[in-house]
């Protein structure tokens, strides 16, 4: 996909022989993955049982992070896509972080200095 | 627009009937497609990224409230909807490596395998909520809670953003359905080839984001705090 594209060329369509669109992969790499993702549902579903204290949230949010990275690079092909989409996808996610970070930074600073006593 | 045999005329060489004049060739107008469907998915990104925010937060400040609503979910009813929407991907994306290699029977029948188990998915969510009407776990003034009387009120909240999430979601799958009839009627058309397919994979990458925001509100909203 990378590389550059013809500019202005003739583009000869040719009947028999069909440019393949990207890459093809194979089903067994789609099955795996299906059964990797379902692998992971259950063992997050089996160690929210299981009491680790605050671990259990980390442990609960990396396992839906590696299931949203699978989809991500291999269901929606972006690891066979151009760097310029890839560059566009993590954009997304880190606009995402954004949100979360600086809103966080907000609520959690709140109650580290006291209120000026005019507006308590 | 005008078919391949215009074309062929009016341009003095032959071209996927496919390709739009401003594009100079398939990969490259394909290359477009995938980009614009991404910049369309980061809206979604932060579309559902501000309900997460604010799950966060609240869930932060009112854990317990939180936690008590989490186990009033039925965890069999989630589990089995993560294995089905998982599934409905699967299926989803061997329709776009169908349509990849020219197989227009395959395609149809992963997109027809696809709308079956997004619809058994809905389903199972009509199940749930009509379980929640049923007990008034509905926030509202109508709202009945038999738990800690001093949680009540925050328990709504947690139930708010669970109708909110999950409902929002819903959504997304029944105009996916939408979508996918759609495409399932222009596969049945003959209408996509190795070459040209990007209305599936535009399809399935807009499923597969449905699938991600699920996998994250699968532990966010079942999975607060099963132990104990």
């Amino acid at each position: 996909m990378a590389g550059p594209l013809p500019r202005n060329g003739p583009f000869r369509f040719q009947q028999d022989t069909p440019l393949v669109m990207g890459h093809v992969a194979s089903k067994s790499m789609y099955y795996g993955i299906f059964a990797a993702l379902m692998v992971l549902t259950w063992i997050t579903v089996a160690v929210a049982y299981v009491d680790l204290g605050a671990a259990n949230k980390a442990v609960a949010l990396g396992i839906a992070t590696i299931k949203a990275t699978l989809v991500v690079l291999f269901f929606m092909h972006v690891k066979e896509s151009s760097r310029l989409t890839k560059v566009i996808v993590a954009s997304g996610f880190f606009f995402l972080a954004i949100l979360v970070a600086l809103t966080m930074t907000d609520y959690a600073s709140r109650g580290f200095l006291p209120m000026p006593p005019g507006l308590q | 627009m005008s078919d391949a045999a215009v074309h062929t005329g009016a341009h003095g060489h032959a071209h996927h009937p496919a390709l739009q004049h401003h594009f100079d060739t398939m990969q490259q107008q394909k290359e477009a497609g995938v980009l614009g469907m991404w910049l369309f998915l980061l809206t979604e990104i932060l579309f559902f990224g501000g309900l997460f925010m604010a799950y966060t937060l609240y869930r932060i400040w009112y854990y317990d409230a939180f936690v008590a609503g989490s186990l009033e979910l039925d965890l069999f009813w989630g589990t089995l909807n993560t294995a089905v929407l998982i599934g409905s991907s699967l299926t989803m994306a061997l329709a776009v490596r169908a349509a990849q290699t020219s197989n227009r029977n395959l395609t149809m029948a992963m997109i027809i395998a696809t709308m079956v188990l997004g619809t058994v998915f809905l389903g199972v969510k009509v199940i749930e909520y009509e379980h929640k009407f049923a007990v008034g776990l509905i926030p509202g003034p109508g709202f009945v809670w038999h738990g800690n009387e001093a949680l009540g009120r925050n328990v709504q909240l947690f139930f708010s953003l669970y109708f909110t999430m999950t409902g929002l979601h819903a959504l997304h799958m029944i105009i996916g359905l939408g979508i996918m009839t759609v495409i399932l009627w222009m596969t049945w058309k003959g209408r996509f080839d190795a070459e040209y397919y990007a209305p599936v994979e535009m399809t399935g990458l807009y499923w597969h984001f449905v699938d991600i925001v699920w996998i994250y509100l699968f532990p966010l909203l079942y999975l607060v705090e099963r132990h104990n």
